[in-house]
């Protein structure tokens, strides 16, 4: 299993711009992807903006990204760049 | 008629009403459908998908911001959640309206539930199951006029951004919302467009269609059927008074160059851009509770090193003075539970609450001493007692300036004996009205009562501002009060050295204050001092305060 710790770095958090963002590149992913905020909350469906917006991902809390398959390493890749982007 | 709520994007519009109806009805309960249930599921995809579809193509013309929110919209139709969701209801024999209904109206209430930011989002998604409730019914779609004959004053429940993304500077004058707060996408959206709005305006989409209304987004007026003397005057004094506050800049003071720094009130990092924007001078009160207010746990000394020292960074040698958090009453926090109690703001809030958990203290004090350079100061502080205990804890962690807030009647009148334990006060004079008039902040009933200039409200900040000068130590505002022009100067009058308040009134506050001399202020205040009606200690500060007139304010 696949898996990226990262900070979120927008001052929105992982809301608004960056959460579309996330789950626009999150379903262009053939397999599932997971988040959870690694101070409780989650795991919950990547592709879904409604979970993401719900779990409420402020400015400096870590979340844990996980996707499992072929090509999950990059595709980690840039959502961990996606939600490291302040 | 007259009704008033928050002005959010400041200026004078006027012009009809244009009430926008969104009459899309629910759905009757329990509601089924003939036929295969995969048919009423297809049907049901398709409707969200071509909702979704629409909301990107306006994104799309619209573009900037409009497009972001409208395209977060799209994907909001399309939530696989959401999609499971409708197709389990229609399995169980709902029909595809009713489905649609009642998945959406779950995930709204999840949002609603968690009030701020995500509460305001709960609009979006209510808008998205209207209209593919319309569609699903072949009912028109709720919507603006094309080709208004002049320009309108947009009236309705709350707007989201699909009703306001084609919205023409050309057609519209003012938004005016039943709902919505600061944060609400009206309240966006109208700041981008430079369009005046007033939301959280109790009684607006009464206002009957077509009649002229005059917003003041300033101020939260709105006016029905102004004449047309009152609609001149107002553009007039709006347009001067942009004018004349825009030529004010530079740190706070009076006319003879008594300075008295002009401080902001902060929630959050998002905030520190706009108090910087608007030429504050440092940060007179940090509401950390807002930091946290719907985490499940505690924030870690991490996360508030880096809040606290943003603060301090966007203010290189200025004051930056965070304020403990205030749990309890009208700001609940889940990691400071406390029993139930039948009156809240009378019970174990603020410095209270925050003493029961001393873990919590002890990242919050230690946090704001390693952001290096910030003041701390405590909320609902009662007694000496207290204070000194306080004090106690916040120089063990090695923080040196180390103040209270006077909001309790009883530390105002013993300000010598809290000053004596600390080095600053701070007047947060919400709750001082509060717990002076023995009426809820929170209750429109009472709401006469809060009027900042009460004569028993100005006696508490005049003897807490002639304690802190008996003792050569600071005493600041921070609350409403500080954010009227006139009132400013009385409190300057009466001593206060520093005044802290919500970005947008400072510069109103600074022109004011520039526009009198220390003389000037001080007779002000011993004007406003002696009158026994508030109405009649504004009238008698302002005969001394004749700049505030040529100011417009």
């Amino acid at each position: 299993m696949g898996e990226r710790k990262v900070t979120v770095a927008a001052e929105v958090g992982l809301h608004a711009r960056p959460a579309a963002t996330f789950v626009q590149r999150a379903k262009l992913a053939p397999m599932d992807i997971t988040v959870a905020k690694t101070h409780g909350g989650g795991p919950v469906n990547g592709k879904s903006i409604l979970a993401i917006m719900a779990l409420d991902v402020r400015q400096g809390e870590s979340v844990v990204i996980s996707a499992e398959g072929e090509g999950a390493d990059e595709v980690l890749d840039e959502l961990a760049k996606i939600a490291s982007t302040p | 008629m007259n009704l008033r709520g928050v002005g959010v994007s400041p200026g004078i519009g006027h012009g009809p009403s244009y009430v926008l109806t969104v009459s899309v009805p629910e759905p009757p309960e329990g509601a089924t459908y003939t036929g295969e249930a995969e048919r009423e599921k297809e049907r049901a995809m398709a409707a969200l998908t071509q909702v979704a579809g629409e909301l990107e193509a306006r994104g799309n013309q619209a573009g900037g911001e409009a497009e972001e929110i409208l395209k977060a919209q799209a994907l909001m139709a399309e939530d696989p959640g959401l999609v499971v969701k409708v197709r389990s209801l229609i399995d169980r024999g709902l029909a595809a309206p009713r489905a649609v209904f009642e998945a959406f109206t779950k995930y709204r209430d999840v949002l609603t539930g968690s009030g701020g930011y995500l509460g305001e989002r709960a609009a979006d998604l209510g808008d998205i199951r209207d209209r593919v409730i319309a569609l699903l019914n072949g009912q028109a779609m709720p919507g603006l006029p094309v080709a208004p004959e002049e320009p309108y004053v947009l009236v309705a429940r709350d707007l989201a951004p699909a009703d306001t993304a084609l919205l023409s500077r050309d057609d519209v004058v003012a938004f005016v919302t039943e709902e919505g707060g600061p944060t609400s996408h009206t309240a966006i959206m109208a700041r981008s467009m430079g369009v005046p709005a007033v939301v959280a305006c109790p009684g607006a989409t009464r206002i009957p269609a077509g009649v002229p209304v005059m917003v003041d987004g300033t101020s939260g007026e709105v006016r029905l059927e102004p004449a047309a003397s009152d609609v001149a005057h107002a553009v007039g004094a709006a347009t001067a008074r942009q004018a004349a506050l825009a030529s004010w800049t530079g740190p706070g003071g009076t006319a003879d160059g008594h300075p008295v720094p002009l401080l902001a009130n902060v929630g959050g990092p998002a905030e520190l851009d706009a108090a910087v924007a608007a030429g504050a001078e440092g940060i007179g009160l940090y509401r950390t509770e807002f930091l946290f207010l719907d985490r499940p746990e505690p924030p870690s000394a991490e996360e508030q090193v880096h809040a606290y020292r943003a603060a301090l960074e966007a203010f290189p040698g200025g004051r930056v003075v965070v304020r403990t958090l205030d749990g309890g009453a009208d700001k609940p926090l889940a990691f400071l539970p406390a029993a139930t109690e039948p009156n809240p703001a009378l019970g174990e809030r603020g410095l209270r609450r925050f003493a029961r958990y001393p873990e919590v203290m002890d990242v919050q004090l230690g946090a704001v001493a390693a952001a290096g350079g910030a003041s701390v100061m405590a909320p609902m502080v009662a007694t000496a007692e207290e204070a000194a205990w306080f004090a106690r804890e916040c120089r063990d962690k090695g923080l040196t300036d180390v103040g209270v807030m006077i909001e309790i009647p009883s530390a105002a009148l013993r300000a010598a004996d809290l000053l004596a334990v600390v080095d600053f006060v701070s007047i947060g004079t919400n709750d001082l009205s509060q717990y002076s008039f023995a009426a809820d902040r929170q209750l429109g009933a009472v709401s006469a009562m809060h009027d900042p200039w009460q004569p028993a409200l100005l006696d508490l900040i005049a003897a807490t501002a002639v304690a802190a000068a008996r003792a050569g130590k600071p005493c600041g505002v921070c609350g409403e009060a500080a954010a009227d022009p006139a009132l400013a100067c009385v409190l300057v009058g009466m001593g206060v050295s520093t005044l802290s308040m919500a970005p947008s009134a400072l510069a109103a506050v600074r022109a004011g204050l520039a526009a009198h001399t220390m003389e000037q202020c001080e007779a002000a205040a011993e004007a406003a001092r002696a009158p026994s009606s508030a109405a009649d200690a504004r009238a008698a500060a302002r005969a001394h305060l004749p700049g505030l007139d040529r100011l417009g304010l």
